[in-house]
């Protein structure tokens, strides 16, 4: 395998990891949706370029799933789920941005120092990309910690679930029934997660989950 | 004899970051009124400003002191000093051995540093706002420039412009540190050149304006001259993110006349397609809330840290 493939497959996830901060930093619905969107439209040329240097085919078909699901489906329907639900406010986030960044970008550190050195003998290509893929679940997780609404909590699981296919794709197979099942959990999730988004809205009158926490009485 | 050439070729390179850095100014403006449908000013323009500018009596307050009026001639120098030093159409030129990346962000930062003085000088309110605003954008943009820096030094094995980019055109790859510390840089120059995102550069009198607020008791022969300083702050950035990560073309060192043609051809070429980028991100994109724009340098500081550490952690990022 040449280097340049190695380079450009380190740049595609790279560029995810990239696009995971700004969907860290984004603090509009829609702008957070748009970079949603261009999250799984990166994903999708990373796999797409993985399935070529690895001559695996069925990544091609990975990568096909990946766009149409996740880079058009979901965010259209976020979009209009956002339009009814009547959120186009500025999200809140704990903490602000500069130390959650911060925190993110130690993160990054941490996966980086594990992975390569829990990974210290298998092929380079495999092992980066890992760590990249590390650092986006790990980002993802963030976002779904330091955000309170609803929305966006679930574009941070959404994000999550992509780092999870990166790896997948950078560690040499996985079989595509699995990567199939995984996609429609997805979706499943996805509208598990809406119905609830609705059932939230009604009970409380609003999306943040801090209205939740007050009707448990975890705080006073 | 060699010595004598390598001056001519050094000061032939000064005289023409001079002398381009108007025509670039304008360039940019034309292609940003013809973007919006309009006329605009023809391309030279702002040579014509800067004729008339000089030709004006110079208006100073009462209260002005020996600084404000040495201020813009030291600014100039700063920003002329740091400009000569980056490699435009050749490496190797005479200048570029005594310094090197850090020293071009040392420079151009005291220049920040006199303008920031001379605009709280006179005592206005609006100088008073610049600066401050001005000082706080710069302490995020510092920074920022300083990790470029060092991810560049850290792949390259040296901060001498002249090497990076000779590194670069024979190690050319694609990395995801150089792509990080490339949008960082761009960060910081639109920061650093009070352009749209910002600062707007085509407004004299609004609340939020920087860096014009801090020249605003500028008059005459001081304010061509700051004018021109920042003309030349502008082209020499787009020189800065071309040598750094487009180096293609640039003249190696001692080679002959026609290699020196080709990279100043190419050099022509690399500052056109900057400025029509430069002005088609402007009519992209709105300017942001004065308090915004500390997230948006942070995130030029935070590129170029990712940079560095993944470069840190492998050197085959």
């Amino acid at each position: 395998m040449d280097h340049t493939a190695i380079d450009v497959a380190h740049m595609l996830a790279g560029g995810m990891v990239l696009v995971s901060f700004m969907l860290l930093y984004q603090d509009r619905m829609f702008g957070l949706l748009n970079v949603f969107a261009l999250h799984a439209l990166v994903l999708s040329l990373s796999v797409a370029w993985q399935a070529y240097i690895q001559n695996a085919p069925h990544l091609f078909i990975t990568a096909f799933i990946a766009l149409v699901l996740k880079a058009i489906i979901i965010p259209v329907a976020l979009h209009r789920r956002v339009v009814r639900l009547g959120i186009h406010r500025t999200i809140e986030i704990i903490g602000g941005v500069g130390p959650t960044m911060l925190f993110g970008m130690g993160l990054v550190a941490l996966s980086m120092v594990v992975m390569l050195h829990a990974t210290a003998t298998a092929d380079p290509l495999a092992r980066e990309d890992l760590a990249f893929a590390l650092s986006v679940v790990l980002l993802g997780l963030l976002m779904m910690v330091t955000r309170r609404n609803a929305v966006s909590q679930i574009v941070g699981f959404m994000s999550l679930e992509n780092g999870l296919i990166l790896a997948a794709t950078g560690a040499k197979g996985m079989p595509l029934v699995v990567e199939i099942s995984v996609a429609f959990s997805v979706l499943v999730a996805f509208i598990v997660i809406g119905v609830f988004l609705f059932r939230i809205r009604e009970r409380f009158d609003t999306v943040d989950v801090e209205a939740l926490e007050e009707a448990r009485g975890e705080r006073l | 004899m060699v010595l004598i050439l390598q001056l001519i070729a050094q000061g032939a390179q000064m005289a023409l970051v001079l002398l381009l850095a108007p025509l670039l100014l304008g360039f940019t403006r034309k292609v940003k009124a013809r973007l919006l449908r309009r006329q605009g000013p023809p391309v030279l323009q702002p040579y014509r400003d800067l004729l008339r500018l000089i030709r004006k009596e110079v208006v100073l307050a009462n209260n002005a002191s020996w600084l404000f009026r040495s201020g813009p001639y030291l600014i100039f120098a700063a920003t002329w000093v740091a400009a000569a030093l980056i490699p435009t159409f050749a490496t190797g030129l005479y200048f570029s051995w005594t310094a090197d990346l850090i020293a071009i962000t040392a420079l151009l930062g005291s220049a920040r540093f006199f303008l920031a003085l001379v605009g709280m000088d006179v005592g206005t309110a609006f100088g008073g706002i610049g600066s401050s605003r001005e000082m706080m954008f710069a302490s995020l943009a510092e920074p920022g420039m300083i990790m470029i820096a060092f991810t560049v030094a850290l792949l390259a094995g040296s901060t001498q412009l002249s090497e990076v980019a000779e590194f670069m055109v024979t190690h050319v790859t694609l990395r995801v540190s150089l792509g990080l510390a490339l949008v960082g840089l761009i960060i910081v120059a639109l920061a650093e050149n009070a352009r749209i995102p910002v600062d707007n550069p085509a407004t004299h009198l609004e609340l939020t304006m920087v860096h014009e607020a801090m020249v605003l008791e500028y008059s005459g022969r001081h304010l061509a001259v700051l004018e021109l300083a920042s003309a030349l702050k502008l082209l020499l950035y787009i020189s800065l993110i071309a040598c750094i990560f487009f180096p293609w073309g640039l003249a190696p060192f001692g080679s002959g006349p026609a290699s020196h043609l080709i990279g100043f051809v190419s050099y022509l070429g690399k500052l056109t397609a900057g400025g029509f980028l430069l002005a088609l991100f402007e009519t992209s994109i709105a300017k942001m809330r004065v308090f915004r724009v500390p997230d948006f340098l942070g995130i030029a500081l935070m590129l170029g840290l990712l940079g560095m550490l993944l470069l840190f952690v492998s050197r085959s990022f």
